[in-house]
């Protein structure tokens, strides 16, 4: 008998979104540097040189060496060392880690939110609709920037300095979800809206089906393929949004810092000329977003789908 | 349209309710005003009598109805820091960060046109396509990083002998890519002209202009790709309707079809979001003023949450909210009044 189930390996091969990937120079090559710097992150303990959380690896006497190549730097810190004498690859490392996990985060929060929220006020309609979408809208307007600070300036001042520090890590992902959730969820309703006219919808309701099993078996599968090119561009936002928290002291501590708390530790050293501390990780902040984006615009470009531009 | 009005204002009012009843529950759940007004000292029944006498003790809801009745005469309590009401604080600092938004939207309208056009008229051409892609690096790199890179290069300076000195080009190349710096990166300058109440103005001396140059064009910078990427959207868009086409086969010169019909409806759209767009400006601001310390209301918002001072945070809130609505409410009803078919259950069309 030949093979009358197909892999979905093979499936994948030979889908539109593979064929123009393969053509798309720009795509691969965001792909590869995407993927080089995830896997750079993820194994970040057995690349980086030194553990920046370990303070007994840490000289002071090393502090602001310059990078390779410039006079007066040290061929132990290939990329120099920052205020505190840490060696700022194994940082960059680290900090490239800590803003994955915060992005990564952020958008899984967001999706699970948005999708709820997107589902119930697309598919009930009606007065769940009314408010959800009213409070997405009010919500999007003050930017979620804003939202991000706001909600962060208000843990920051009920925690405290040090509790906050130690948590962190949870607190982004959870302000940057909350923040986000309505780019998610306006986009969902709006496919949302379109699929339930449809016949299948009509013939599960016919055969008795539960409206949870409607909702979540069968409309949310119709509608991912936006909810992928949403939440890709999501997550670039998510790790500019952590960065910008970092920036302003309400993100990461420089004990445990990511890029946007190093470029923030950076900073107040950019005057005495060690443009590194700040730039370096600047630098891997902007790929790491830049190829994230261009993903995304690729994506959107393959997928085509109806997307909820408010 | 009536009907649309009122439904617009109440909504603003009810949006400007739920702001109040956050900032309150801020307020009440953040500061302890007694902790702030008495020592250790105190006995706990002196606290107890105080604690009845400012009314800390009354329920929830009289007391957010004496929160919001004194807002709305103007009192949101006085500054910790700066011991002086919350909103003469804000009327100070308000100047220099609107300073900082007009002259980021001048640059922004300056330069967003004429580019958003032109790579909507010629989309192939390879100018086009830089633009573009300038604006996708443009749009990926966070505002205070652009903040810092400018600050590195022109008030700071780059020298660079990475080419041999020794000869002609390697000195002209050392020459091309250095900076000279120099340009001021820190606060307004002293040299302010004072307009009126509390606006002291950089726009009308050198100093002042020079200072402003740096933070509006990192402000600037954030906004101008996604600008340039609604016009050139919306104008090609407008390229492909019939009255265009009517147009071109009525014989009409592309200047005038380009410039005086397609422009025109370009810009509605543009203008309404544009409203928007500057309003979330604001939070912007904040991350604009930390790196250059402009002494506006953003960094004086961060500043009390490093103080801890629950009252003017409260009041940043307050009056950021407003402006938000206002500006919001205003864009809705613009565009109501521009674009009939806009329906009246809320959603733009």
């Amino acid at each position: 008998m030949t093979t009358a189930t197909v892999s979905r390996w093979d499936r994948f091969r030979e889908s539109f979104v593979w064929y123009s990937f393969k053509r798309d120079k720009v795509a691969i090559a965001s792909f590869v540097v995407l993927l080089l710097m995830v896997l750079a992150a993820v194994f970040a303990p057995l690349l980086a040189p030194t553990d920046p959380y370990d303070l007994a690896q840490i000289n002071i006497m090393n502090s602001e060496l310059p990078p390779a190549g410039l006079a007066g730097s040290d061929p132990a810190f290939p990329l120099g060392t920052d205020a505190q004498g840490r060696d700022l690859l194994s940082t960059i490392l680290y900090g490239t880690r800590v803003s994955l996990m915060i992005g990564f985060g952020a958008v899984l929060l967001q999706s699970v939110l948005g999708i709820l929220f997107g589902l119930l006020a697309g598919y009930l309609g009606g007065k769940v609709d009314a408010v959800l979408m009213r409070i997405a809208d009010v919500q999007l307007s003050f930017s979620t920037l804003m939202v991000a600070i706001i909600v962060g300036a208000v843990f920051k001042a009920s925690f405290g300095n040090l509790m906050f520090g130690e948590i962190a890590i949870y607190m982004l992902i959870f302000i940057i979800g909350v923040a986000e959730w309505p780019q998610i969820a306006r986009t969902v309703r709006a496919s949302v809206l379109a699929e339930k006219k449809k016949e299948y919808v009509d013939a599960a309701k016919v055969m008795g089906f539960s409206t949870p099993r409607i909702m979540f078996r069968h409309i949310l599968p119709n509608t991912l393929s936006p909810i992928f090119v949403i939440a890709t561009v999501q997550i670039a936002n998510a790790i500019i949004s952590e960065a910008a928290l970092s920036f302003l002291g309400l993100g990461m501590p420089e004990t445990q810092p990511s890029l946007g708390s190093l470029i923030k530790s950076g900073f107040d050293y950019i005057q005495s000329g060690s443009w590194w501390i700040t730039l370096l990780p600047g630098l891997v902040l902007v790929v790491l977003v830049l190829v994230i984006n261009l993903l995304g615009d690729w994506l959107r470009d393959v997928m085509n789908p109806r997307l909820y531009k408010g | 349209m009536l009907a649309f009005l009122v439904q617009r204002i109440s909504q603003a009012f009810l949006v400007m309710f739920v702001i109040s009843v956050i900032a309150f529950a801020i307020q009440d759940g953040l500061g302890d005003p007694l902790q702030q007004m008495v020592g250790m000292s105190v006995s706990e029944e002196e606290r107890e009598a105080l604690r009845e006498e400012m009314g800390l003790n009354d329920p929830i809801v009289v007391q957010y109805l004496r929160f919001a009745g004194n807002a709305l005469q103007g009192d949101l309590g006085n500054s910790y820091f700066y011991s002086k009401p919350t909103l003469e604080v804000i009327a100070e600092h308000l100047p220099a960060t609107l300073e900082l938004v007009i002259g980021a939207s001048l640059i922004i309208v300056v330069f967003s046109v004429p580019i958003g056009v032109y790579a909507a008229i010629r989309p192939q051409a390879w100018l086009s396509k830089f633009f573009m892609g300038v604006s996708t690096v443009g749009i990926s790199i966070p505002v205070f990083l652009t903040a810092i890179m400018l600050i590195q290069l022109f008030s700071i300076g780059v020298t660079v002998n990475a080419f041999p000195a020794d000869t002609g080009w390697g000195q002209w190349l050392n020459g091309f890519f250095s900076t000279e710096g120099g340009l001021p990166s820190y606060g307004r300058g002293d040299n302010l002209t004072h307009l009126f109440g509390t606006w002291h103005s950089g726009f009308f001396s050198e100093g002042g202009l020079m200072h402003l140059i740096l933070p509006s064009v990192s402000l600037a910078s954030i906004m101008l790709p996604l600008f340039i990427r609604l016009i050139r959207a919306e104008m090609m868009e407008v390229l492909q309707s019939d009255y265009i086409r009517y147009a071109r086969a009525k014989g009409l010169s592309a200047g005038r079809i380009n410039f005086l019909h397609a422009l025109k409806n370009t810009m509605l759209p543009v203008i309404t979001v544009g409203g928007v767009q500057i309003g979330i400006m604001v939070a912007y601001t904040i991350l604009t003023e930390t790196v250059f310390q402009w002494p506006g209301v953003g960094l004086m918002f961060l500043e009390a949450i490093t103080r801890s001072d629950i009252p003017l945070i409260v009041a940043y809130l307050m009056v950021v909210g407003l402006i938000f609505v206002i500006t919001n409410t205003l864009v809705d009803l613009i565009y109501g009044l521009v674009n009939p078919t806009v329906k009246l259950t809320g959603k733009k069309a």
